[in-house]
């Protein structure tokens, strides 16, 4: 019976549907828990789940490779996606017109805060320059963020990984933090740009869970501050001689 | 909804090919949303089948992070002795560019308005 089971496990283990369907269950098992928790913002369902896949991976002693062979099939979804957010970005068409002037100066403001605040702090708590030069894109889209890092000298491997904690930070603390700042129910646009700019889709993941408008905003803010942080980024490593 | 599949793919495949062809550093699939963006302004409206599907994925966008978000299991020792250093530098500077971002929009919306924000 032990041995049937550890030939079951050893077949599944080597199949893609086992770590796609672990994953898409996990993802529901901390969606569900996020809701009952009433969307309390430290149970973000991104956290949570990466956290219990990284324990279940650690504890089968599964390679990341292996568990990427299933899991690939939810990734590759990324850029459909990302198409779709022409959809409610289109809705909101009559607002972005009205509100260009103030959408492209924060998303400025946002942008070199991004960069240069990342630089400073890690540069006062005596981060090396290779980290430095890769944390610089953190708060851009995932792909063209590891371009910028590469561009600039950093490691393009570990600005992914700092990508994505960079937008589950933005995830959790943003609505929080916007909540302090006053920022209420009817700012549901400044909430999404500020979610898309400073934490990309993750950001943007989030502020759909707030509204169809946050979402289309945070979408928008995403886009255009890859552009602008690939010019922004190799400008302050110019500066600042790093 | 296969109709509306068959788009998103399609208009990612326009980008993809878009970004490689003028060399620009832009990703594919941020290339297929201005593309599909600019279909629809031409168009006027969405259609019903790609409004429910595009909903329907985007409503579920934080599940499609998770496969990658997994891969810090692979950056552990090259992260072990700066951990704390990183996340502080991590959540300080997202904090801020948050607070910048939105309070300057909300701010310049009141000036050029000469009121509120709504």
């Amino acid at each position: 019976m032990t041995a049937d089971l550890f030939e079951l496990w050893v077949y599944l283990a080597e199949r893609p549907l086992l770590w796609l369907t672990v994953t898409v269950a996990v993802y529901w098992g901390a969606h569900r828990l996020y809701q009952l928790s009433g969307e309390l913002a430290v149970l973000n369902p991104v956290l949570v789940a990466v956290a219990v896949l990284v324990g279940v991976l650690l504890a089968s002693d599964t390679a990341y490779a292996t568990y990427f062979d299933g899991a690939q099939f939810v990734h590759f979804l990324l850029g459909p996606a990302t198409v779709a957010l022409a959809v409610p970005l289109y809705g909101q068409a009559h607002r972005l017109r009205r509100m260009a002037l103030p959408l492209a100066l924060a998303l400025v403001a946002g942008s070199v805060t991004a960069v240069v605040s990342a630089v400073g702090i890690g540069w006062l708590l005596g981060l090396g320059p290779e980290v430095l030069r890769s944390l610089m894109p953190k708060s851009v889209t995932t792909p063209v963020a590891m371009g910028i890092s590469e561009k600039l000298g950093g490691l393009p491997a570990l600005t992914a990984v700092l990508v994505i904690l960079t937008g589950i930070t933005g995830a959790v603390l943003a609505i929080p933090l916007l909540r302090l700042l006053g920022f209420g129910r009817e700012d549901a646009h400044a909430k999404g740009f500020a979610l898309g700019v400073a934490a990309h889709g993750i950001g943007t993941a989030r502020a759909f869970q707030h509204s169809e408008e946050a979402g289309a905003f945070a979408g928008l803010g995403m886009g255009l501050n890859a552009l602008l942080t690939a010019l922004v980024a190799p400008l302050v490593v110019w500066l600042l001689v790093l | 909804m296969i109709g509306a599949i068959a788009a998103l793919l399609a208009f990612q495949l326009a980008g993809e090919i878009g970004v490689r062809l003028l060399g620009v550093p832009v990703p594919g699939p941020v290339a297929g949303m201005l593309l599909l963006f600019a279909a629809l302004a031409l168009r006027r409206r969405v259609p019903d089948d790609l409004a429910t599907t595009a909903n329907g994925v985007l409503a579920h966008l934080s599940l499609l992070f998770v496969p990658a978000g997994v891969g810090i299991i692979a950056h552990g020792e090259r992260l072990a002795g700066i951990w704390p250093a990183l996340l502080l530098t991590l959540v300080a500077s997202t904090v801020l560019a948050v607070a910048v971002t939105a309070l300057t929009l909300a701010g310049l919306r009141r000036v050029l308005r000469g009121g509120p924000a709504s």
